[in-house]
């Protein structure tokens, strides 16, 4: 089944939808679509339900961290120098915020065709990470939207029961984050070698010797 | 401290939700009890005999297994992927191979596919053995029927051993192929070991199937409906016990599945009893596919010569691979940047998702079915965890 033609009829069930094909260059040609955060439940529930598509099942629901990059512009600038109006190109560095994504691999048990993958994406990584939950279009995604914020930290709203599922409930990090530091969690070794010894050294110039 | 006050310890009283005069019992089983077939908890809430709440409790093996893989080359997770689900390494491999061969569009050689099925469903068959077995052994029969199972089970070991070096934990397959060919003698060794185990079926069915113990504690119980397996993203003999006709192996005819003429078998009632018939049936329809591989498979090469499995870059992208696994379909995401390392490495844990209606069926059922519900569901906590 064809993603242009599914983007189509979804943009003409779902009013005011928007819509992007991401591309794969990989030889396995699996496209996606990014859907909106305010959409997201309507086009789910459409592709679930309508009679000719049938996504009745959720397969995979992933996190990805796209952590922000160094942009360099080089931007040209009028500067007064020597008196003289001159344009000078300067070289402008900015960081972009990154985002958070999730990913949906969406199957029809009935009709036997797939996959159709979704995304969404967060606006940043620190504050405005949520999206909404398909948790009640499918279920199959409950206890994945919930290992996604455990390690992503992705908050999905209008999950029944969002809580951590593999860390347990007092931690604090995101560990699959690219950008997570390991706690300093270090134990005495007698006889410490390589990247133990390492460790070693590190903690201890740290704490001063203890 | 007695034995009694020590177990005593774990139980809280609460008013009953009913407003009754009896009282809710919360217990927290596992995660050091043996049903659970390894360190997992659930927190159960009980009226009496009945279970009115029950919660999942996951994490114990965590070891974050895919941040792992992103700081490794993508062959150096092949023998990582042995140690998810560790009763069936060798699928383990293929759906892991099966990706990555999609991600890099390689092409896999005739002889490595026959040997990708054979060993698939010894595993299969080996899988199946043991967890009927388990799933006695759960319900209070001791011994017998498990010995029964690992007697079957060692003979496909064996041949494990004998082919990849490793009775459990194989590294067998890698992208574009396998490993190792076949030693002198082995195919008629494993011809012997699958000819014979028919007849150990039907033993095994003669001893278990008309049992009325194993019916009276499995007809009836743990029901799963068609309509909430599906929406739950159930897969595997569960998903079929439940009556739903999807095998990946038929919709996504991986590898050379096509070529073999074997049957799906479906479960009517959506019961213990029939998640443990799926299973037996399922084992005589690999059989048919083994015979059908054994006899049919071509000499060659079992490498594709064009791929280069160290320093091995895939173009950038992303693939999603998927596989029928013994316990469900195993999935792997991978997103390659062009380095030698996955960006991001996901893997798609059948256990982990079945478990997701363990409350719904153990709902309303007496706290002694939460074992045996446990045990037909087939969950290894390597893959529930990761």
């Amino acid at each position: 089944m064809n993603l242009e033609t599914i983007k189509s009829e979804i943009e003409a069930n779902v009013p005011g939808c928007r819509l992007e094909i991401v591309p794969n260059n990989s030889p396995s040609g699996q496209h996606s679509l990014l859907i909106d955060h305010e959409h997201a439940l309507f086009v789910a529930s459409f592709l679930r339900d309508a009679a000719h598509l049938r996504f009745d099942y959720c397969s995979n629901v992933t996190g990805i961290d796209w952590p922000g990059k160094e942009i360099t512009e080089k931007v040209k600038i009028k500067k007064i120098l020597d008196g003289v109006e001159q344009e000078v190109e300067e070289i402008q560095k900015t960081q972009s915020a990154g985002h958070l994504e999730a990913v949906y691999h969406l199957y029809s048990m009935e009709k036997k065709h797939g996959p159709v993958i979704l995304r969404m994406r967060t606006e940043d990584r620190a504050v405005r990470i949520h999206l909404p939950s398909l948790t009640p279009i499918w279920r199959s995604a409950e206890f994945q939207e919930r290992e996604i914020f455990d390690l992503y930290g992705i908050v999905f709203d209008g999950h029944p029961d969002l809580r951590r599922i593999l860390m347990w409930d007092g931690f604090e990090d995101h560990p699959m984050r690219r950008d997570y530091v390991e706690p300093d969690d270090y134990e005495y070794e007698p006889t410490p070698h390589d990247a133990v010894l390492q460790k070693a050294k590190q903690h201890l110039n740290e704490t001063g010797g203890r | 401290m007695s034995a009694t006050t020590a177990a005593t310890a774990h139980f809280t009283l609460k008013p009953s939700t009913d407003g009754g005069e009896g009282q809710l019992l919360e217990v927290s089983m596992g995660p050091q009890h043996p049903s659970t077939h390894g360190v997992f908890r659930m927190d159960v809430a009980l009226d009496g005999e009945r279970v009115v709440k029950l919660k999942p409790v996951f994490g114990y093996l965590h070891r974050n297994h895919e941040k792992i893989a992103e700081t490794e080359t993508y062959l150096g997770s092949m023998p990582y992927t042995d140690r998810l689900d560790y009763l069936c390494s060798i699928t383990n491999n293929w759906a892991y191979a099966l990706a990555v061969e999609k991600l890099a569009g390689i092409q896999v050689p005739e002889r490595a596919e026959y040997l990708r099925v054979i060993t698939g469903e010894l595993t299969r068959l080996q899988n199946h053995t043991s967890v009927i077995g388990f799933l006695l052994q759960d319900m209070g029969a001791s011994g017998t029927p498990l010995m029964y199972a690992f007697r079957e089970r060692e003979k496909v070991l064996d041949l494990f051993e004998s082919l990849t070096g490793s009775r459990m934990m194989c590294n067998y397959m890698r992208f574009g192929g396998c490993r190792a060919d076949m030693p002198a003698g082995w195919l008629q060794q494993a011809q012997k070991v699958v000819e014979a185990f028919p007849r150990f079926l039907d033993e095994f069915e003669r001893l278990l199937s008309g049992n009325e113990i194993l019916m009276a504690r499995t007809q009836g119980v743990g029901v799963l409906s068609k309509e909430l397996a599906v929406d739950a993203g159930i897969t595997g003999p569960m998903l079929r016990g439940s009556g739903v006709n999807y095998d990946i192996r038929k919709v996504d005819k991986y590898g050379i599945y096509e070529r073999f003429s074997f049957k799906v078998p479906l479960g009517e009632h959506g019961d213990v009893y029939d998640r443990y018939m799926v299973r037996l049936l399922e084992m005589r329809e690999s059989v048919k596919i083994l015979q059908q591989a054994i006899r049919d498979i071509p000499p060659g090469p079992i490498m594709d010569a064009k791929t280069k499995i160290r320093g091995f870059r895939p173009k950038a992208g992303e693939a999603y691979g998927r596989t029928e696994s013994p316990k469900g379909e195993l999935g792997f995401y991978l997103i390659s940047d062009g380095s030698p390392n996955p960006y991001r490495y996901r893997v798609r844990p059948p256990s982990l998702i079945n478990l997701t209606v363990l409350e719904d069926m153990c709902l309303g059922q007496n706290v002694a079915d939460i074992v045996v519900i446990l045990g037909s569901i087939d969950f290894i906590l390597g893959e529930v965890d990761r």
